[in-house]
């Protein structure tokens, strides 16, 4: 599977889950209304800015902070459909792949420097690897461990049996 | 196998099982609140439309709600999920709904140990990341996000990665200005927030069998700040009575044997100062009297890191024959703490001190309602985030500390280290 799209950068580490949907939305739990205040905590524009396939490149620890699913799901209702990041957080990072929302993809720290915003990526799942169309450079991406990667091809946790 | 790993093999029909290892674990106790239940009902409705319907909860008995986040209903959206929280327990069968208004309720985290509603040696997930929290109670407290929980809801189980396990030996005396509060905002900014992330952080030492139980809930609670997968203690006289308090229902303890660290931490209490996290993030720590030249506009008790008895108790030892020089609210975080609180005469000093007392919410600490912060507002706070807009506007300030310190902080209008407050 290759995934194809624009990626957006923030580089700070601990984006968390207030900045990626604030807390006074969490009484929201329409999909399209949500997407409206994806990541409004750092970028009021940011769902206008993004198109469906995008990708979104972070720091270490995204996602950390509260447990609410509301996060992947704005993201990924606006278009996103990977997160690129050193690490995540460990609630944020199993609603991604349990509720078949997006993918959190793992890369190294340097990896982070060496993509710039708005650049093209093709993303090879299966090999694991990032290609920056824009700079021509490779990146590798840290497999997943194999139950989440069987839950990944199921779509989601709600289609996997044990 | 540490305690952790021991729960875990339980749970999970194993005789050992090693940190790395992915297994299935059956749950004994789920809990879901006023927000995370109307998202694991959303989730329950994708799903229909999908095929997969939901005939009934796996064990409607082991399953409790609480209404916390929204409450008192802060707008038509919120009374609208409330309603159907409501209509959905009651139609698969969930007796232990803990109403706003109706008898005890209060926030999850508090209801889940004041009620003995999870106990020792159990698994227990939490549509909430502060599940962490009842790990004090010698469980595995995980929480997971909406799908996660309406999986466990219908099959009774969940895959759990097993973490490596961080120990921190808490050794000495702890002076009585030091809270269990100051300990972990010592460790959380020494390891920083990713510190323990997919781990779990156990907490051990003297100073741990010493302390109260309501106290060792302030160490689990936070370690979700510190990106723990769980927190979690010994279970120990201290806990049996704690527990035999609540319930005569029987438990089965765990505890390690050839207890297995990836790494161990000692810190000594004596030397700890009263410490306050700084904006914008929990491991910010200074002392407080580092910072004593901070002015605050609001002195904030409540949430389940800072608003039980004990807290409740410091905090008023502080305040009790004086006067608040900024606005000061007071939460009680569960309707039954409010009650005892105010027997104990609590409620009378905080409101002739000049702060408000309000009923049970989470309303300001996630800066949903009930009193958030304007911008460029500076809270002094018992909760336990500080991130940029958690209580309110995005240019507000949180600094986060114990009951002691944001009672004196209260009286001078700026951060104040408890011992600097005449007696
Ligand atoms: S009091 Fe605050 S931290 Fe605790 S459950 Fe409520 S919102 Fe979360």
């Amino acid at each position: 599977m290759t995934l194809k799209g624009t990626v957006h950068k923030y580089s700070k580490d601990n984006i968390d889950t207030d900045v990626i949907l604030p807390g006074p939305y969490l009484k929201i739990h329409d999909h399209a209304e949500l997407s409206k205040h994806a990541m409004e905590g750092i970028d009021t524009n940011f769902s206008k800015k993004v198109s469906k396939g995008d990708f979104l490149l972070a720091g270490n620890n995204f996602g950390c902070g509260s447990s609410r699913e509301h996060a992947p799901i704005a993201l990924s209702h606006c278009g996103i459909n990977a997160v690129i990041a050193p690490s995540f957080a460990r609630i944020f990072y199993r609603n991604c792949v349990d509720g078949g929302y997006l993918l959190p993809l793992e890369v190294e720290k340097s990896t982070l420097e060496q993509i710039s915003d708005k650049d093209s990526l093709e993303i090879d799942i299966e090999k694991n690897e990032i290609h920056d169309v824009s700079n021509g450079k490779k990146f590798l991406i840290r497999p997943f461990p194999p139950l989440i990667k069987k839950i990944i091809d199921c779509g989601g946790l709600m289609y996997y049996k044990e | 196998m540490n305690i952790t790993e021991k729960i875990i093999a339980r749970a999970s029909n194993k005789n050992t099982v090693s940190p790395g290892d992915v297994v299935f674990g059956n749950v004994d106790k789920l809990m879901i609140h006023d927000v995370s239940g109307p998202g694991v009902i959303k989730v329950f409705e994708e799903w229909s439309k999908r095929g997969i319907q939901l005939e009934k909860v796996w064990d409607a008995d082991k399953i409790w709600v609480s209404e916390d986040h929204f409450v008192p209903s802060a707008d038509r959206i919120s009374a609208e999920n409330i309603s159907k929280l409501t209509d959905w327990a009651k139609k698969f069968g969930i007796k232990k709904h803990f109403k706003y208004g109706l008898g005890q309720y209060g926030i999850c985290h508090t209801l889940s140990h004041e009620e003995a509603l999870v106990l020792p040696g159990e698994f227990y997930v939490g549509g909430d990341s502060h599940t962490n929290t009842t790990g004090a109670l010698g469980a595995l407290a995980v929480g997971l996000g909406h799908t996660d929980i309406a999986y466990a809801m219908m099959h009774g189980r969940i895959w759990l990665k097993v973490p490596e396990t961080m120990l921190f030996k808490l050794v000495g005396k702890k002076p009585p200005h030091i809270m269990a509060k100051d300990i972990i905002l010592k460790i959380i900014s020494d390891i920083g927030t990713d510190g323990a992330n997919y781990k779990a952080m156990e907490f051990a030492g003297d100073v741990v069998s010493e302390m109260s139980m309501e106290e060792r809930l302030t160490l689990t609670n936070m370690t979700t700040e510190a990106g723990a997968k769980n927190g979690i203690i010994e279970p120990d006289a201290v806990t049996d009575e704690y527990i035999r308090q609540r319930t005569a229902n029987p438990y089965r303890p765990v505890s390690g044997d050839d207890p297995n660290y990836l790494e161990e931490y000692t810190y000594e209490i004596d030397k700890l100062e009263p410490t306050v996290a700084k904006p914008y993030s929990p491991q910010n720590a200074a002392a407080a009297r580092e910072l004593q030249g901070v002015e605050v506009n609001k002195a904030y008790i409540g949430s389940c890191t800072g608003a039980k008895l004990e807290d409740l108790r410091s905090a008023a030892q502080i305040l009790k024959g004086k006067k608040v020089k900024i606005r000061t609210e007071v939460l009680p975080a569960a309707q039954s703490i409010y009650l005892k609180a105010m027997k104990e005469g609590l409620i009378e000093i905080f409101m002739e001190a000049g702060a408000v007392v309000g009923p049970p919410t989470c309303g300001a600490c996630c800066g949903a309602h009930m009193g958030i912060l304007a911008k460029d507002e500076i809270c002094v706070s018992t909760t336990n985030r500080n991130f940029p807009g958690r209580m309110g506007h995005v240019e507000s300030q949180t600094y986060l500390a114990s009951p002691l310190v944001v009672a004196a902080s209260a009286l001078k209008g700026k951060i104040t280290d408890p011992r600097d407050i005449a007696k």
